[in-house]
């Protein structure tokens, strides 16, 4: 008995996720967005493809760190050579900086616009594009009317997209289909050497639809995100210095 | 069939000055230009022709004559300039048409009458409209320039329509002026009693060639179209060209739209079957007014699709004022490059040449503006701003690979931020840094990276960059300016974030 119960209460997870616009994972490109623990607190434990995250920055530099981890999973979406579209105010992301998240950067269109309206236009647009593998785009703020039609445009093309809002005046809801927020942590280095070692984040996942929030500290390590290894916490406090 | 139409303004420069200043409608005027120390003139109002005053003549003879004529200054090249305008407002009737200095404009009308309902209303409409503008015209369709000229000039009436085939005939009875030919030629044909053009037509070829010249058989040949006569179009025709003209005044949005999206039609139809596809489109309309209003599109790969075309037009027909109403829509494609197959969008994964991701970077453009699309390639320099070039095409692949084992930075800061620094000992990386205000304190650091400044390109002093974390975790690449001399106060700056 108990087992049928919970096929029913699956299936019927799996309908109302539908219902609320979220395609079922049926996506080849799903499956290559590997997120270490963090798939556990997706519903069916994948990565909702075709929906729209919303990531939040207070700093340039966690910003940064957020479009670290953004290109991390953008650069396993693009793996079949589909091409992705960036969204900013400015000329700021560096192409050579993608490389080392797996994206060929000339396969990146980047957009400049300087309003946030017609941003939010560009973004509609290119998300209605079929077999684009990702659009990411900074805004200052989201409401939830905008959100609500980046949902739309998604939910027909089955686009992924990522909204990067940098100056969040409330947190108020939007439609989006999770919320995260990505703060930098101490880089971890597999052989305690000194210097700069792997990008390493606090991984904050604070909303997602049909699933678990939670936090976790990641390591982008040999390509993929994986769990930060206690030892490196335990960091020494004094200034090594790596010549190179 | 080749159908030349000209038309002969008689008294082109006395109406001109009319037109520009219609104060003069009820004077008697005429217009003069000094000549070997007197004035002489050169255009006579309809009014004053009357009165015996003529072309040539001197203004002190014309004042005798009629005591309060009004002298007005010519001005050089105003026939030119007034048949360019008149030779512009003519295109709306065919793309192909040419000023004839001094008097005459010279239109190509082949396969344009039928859409006005045949030649005679064609020249009517025409002659009709110029009378509107205060220019009386003489009119001559025929099937070669030199036939249609001197059929303007020397008819007996001033619309001749002459049938295909027929020039020769008709030419028979006009004076030998018609052929164009050099003054001092006329004269010995005159000379000759050769007033006419029928009796030396059939002359042997080389008789007239021994007296009068090649001049005469070469005007001959041209009006009898056994030689090529090229016209000099004052715009060039654009080959790729879709023209619609309006019974009616068209003046509604919607109007607009269906005239464009039929000529679309037909323009796309026509590049599928050439296999071309359009990079640049103008849709222009003609006003009754004379404006012309222009709006235009370009497109990242070459497009047939007519929708999509639409739907670039559709964002820019709010610009196209329409005032007192349109009268011909022309939509021209001025730059048209071969299509690429339709194969390549099988794929389902997005590809840069997909069809699909240039048409959003039109639409984008369309609506945004051009230049916000950007497409970046690898470029050999040693600066990091200057190590990405922009691609100028979607297609174009990276000619050399992209560096891979440097540390560099998720967000690179267009112009470096300058920031206060605590650096223990030269070459070090800095213990401090202050950024905005804020303390930083570094707590892991890589470095330097020497990064010389490109002498070729421009002076200025080597970059040591220096990759450094602070106590936060946040990553930053540093730099500073020049080498570390003592007493001096060196440079540092921040040039972006690591991820």
């Amino acid at each position: 008995m108990d087992g049928v119960q919970k096929d029913i209460v699956a299936r019927l997870q799996k309908d109302i996720l539908c219902l609320q616009g979220q395609r079922p994972a049926t996506n080849s490109l799903a499956g290559k967005v590997v997120l270490g623990p963090v798939l556990d607190a997706f519903p069916q434990k994948v990565f909702p493809t075709g929906a729209v995250h919303e990531y939040i920055s207070t700093s340039p530099a966690a910003t940064a760190a957020t479009s670290g981890f953004i290109a991390g999973i953008l650069g396993s979406l693009m793996q079949n050579g589909g091409s992705c579209v960036w969204i900013s105010p400015e000329k700021i992301i560096f192409p050579e900086g993608l490389r080392s998240f797996g994206i060929e950067p000339d396969r990146v269109l980047f957009i400049h616009l300087k309003k946030e309206r017609d941003i939010c236009w560009a973004m509609e647009a290119a998300l209605q594009v079929e077999g684009l593998a990702g659009v990411v785009s900074e805004l200052p703020d989201l409401n939830f009317t905008v959100s609500r039609r980046l949902q739309l445009a998604v939910e027909k093309s089955g686009v992924t997209g990522f909204v990067l809002r940098h100056q969040p005046s409330k947190l108020h809801p939007t439609a989006c289909v999770s919320r995260w927020q990505i703060s930098p942590f101490a880089s971890y280095h597999p052989d305690q050497m000194p210097g700069v070692g792997l990008a390493c984040w606090n991984v904050e996942l604070q909303k997602i639809r049909g699933g678990k929030p939670g936090s976790w500290r990641l390591v982008w390590m040999d390509g993929y995100f994986q769990v930060l290894p206690e030892v490196s916490l335990i960091s020494s406090q004094t200034l090594l210095r790596k010549i190179g | 069939m080749r159908r030349f139409m000209a038309i002969w303004f008689p008294h082109l420069l006395a109406e001109g000055m009319l037109r520009r200043r219609p104060h003069l409608k009820d004077t008697l005027f005429v217009v003069a230009t000094p000549d070997h120390g007197r004035m002489r003139v050169t255009a006579v109002c309809q009014a004053a022709q009357k009165q015996g005053i003529t072309m040539g003549m001197a203004v002190a003879d014309a004042r005798a004559l009629v005591a309060n004529i009004q002298v007005l200054d010519d001005e050089p090249q105003l026939s030119l300039q007034l048949l360019t305008g008149l030779g512009h407002w003519c295109i709306r009737y065919t793309p192909v048409a040419a000023t004839d200095v001094p008097d005459g404009l010279l239109l190509d009308i082949s396969g344009c009458a039928h859409l006005w309902g045949g030649e005679e209303n064609y020249v009517e409409d025409i002659q009709n409209r110029l009378k509107g503008f205060g220019y009386t015209t003489r009119i001559a369709i025929a099937g070669t320039v030199g036939a249609a000229w001197a059929l303007a000039r020397y008819g007996k009436s001033p619309v001749i329509l002459a049938p295909p085939g027929e020039e020769r005939a008709m030419l028979m009875s006009l004076p030998p002026a018609a052929l164009r030919l050099e003054t001092t030629v006329v004269e010995r044909l005159q000379k000759l009693g050769l007033y006419t053009i029928g009796p030396f037509m059939n002359m042997g070829r080389s008789i007239l060639r021994r007296r009068f010249g090649v001049g005469l058989l070469d005007r001959m040949d041209q009006a009898l179209g056994w030689k090529e006569e090229p016209l000099k179009p004052l715009r060039p025709v654009v080959p790729y060209q879709e023209r619609l003209p309006c019974l009616e005044p068209i003046v509604t949005r919607s109007g607009i739209e269906i005239a464009l999206q039929q000529l679309l039609n037909t323009l796309c139809e026509r590049l599928v079957k050439e296999g071309k596809g359009l990079r640049k489109a103008v849709f222009k309309a003609y006003r009754v007014d004379g404006e012309a209003q222009l709006v235009e599109i370009g497109t990242h790969l070459p497009s047939q699709q007519a929708t999509h075309l639409f739907k670039l037009f559709e964002l820019k027909i709010d610009q196209i004022a329409p005032a007192l109403g349109i009268e011909l829509f022309v939509l021209e494609a001025p730059s048209v490059e071969k299509a690429r197959s339709s194969q390549e969008a099988l794929w389902h994964n997005s590809t840069l040449n997909d069809t699909k991701l240039a048409e959003l970077l039109d639409q984008l453009t369309g609506k945004l503006g051009k230049g916000i699309v950007h497409r970046y390639l690898p470029d050999e320099h040693y600066w990091p701003e200057r190590s990405v070039r922009e691609a100028k095409e979607l297609s174009e692949q990276p000619t050399i690979t992209w560096p891979k084992d440097r540390p560099r930075p998720m967000r690179l800061l267009p112009v470096p931020e300058p920031v206060e620094v605590a650096a223990p000992i030269p070459d070090y990386p800095p213990m401090h840094f202050r950024h905005r205000g804020k303390l930083h304190t570094v707590k892991k650091a890589d470095g330097p990276e020497r990064i010389e400044s490109e002498w070729w390109i421009s002076d200025g002093k080597h970059r040591d960059y220096y990759v450094v974390e602070d106590e936060k975790g946040e990553r930053y690449w540093l730099f500073r300016l020049g080498h570390y001399t003592e007493g001096k106060p060196h440079q540092w700056f921040l040039h972006g974030f690591f991820a």
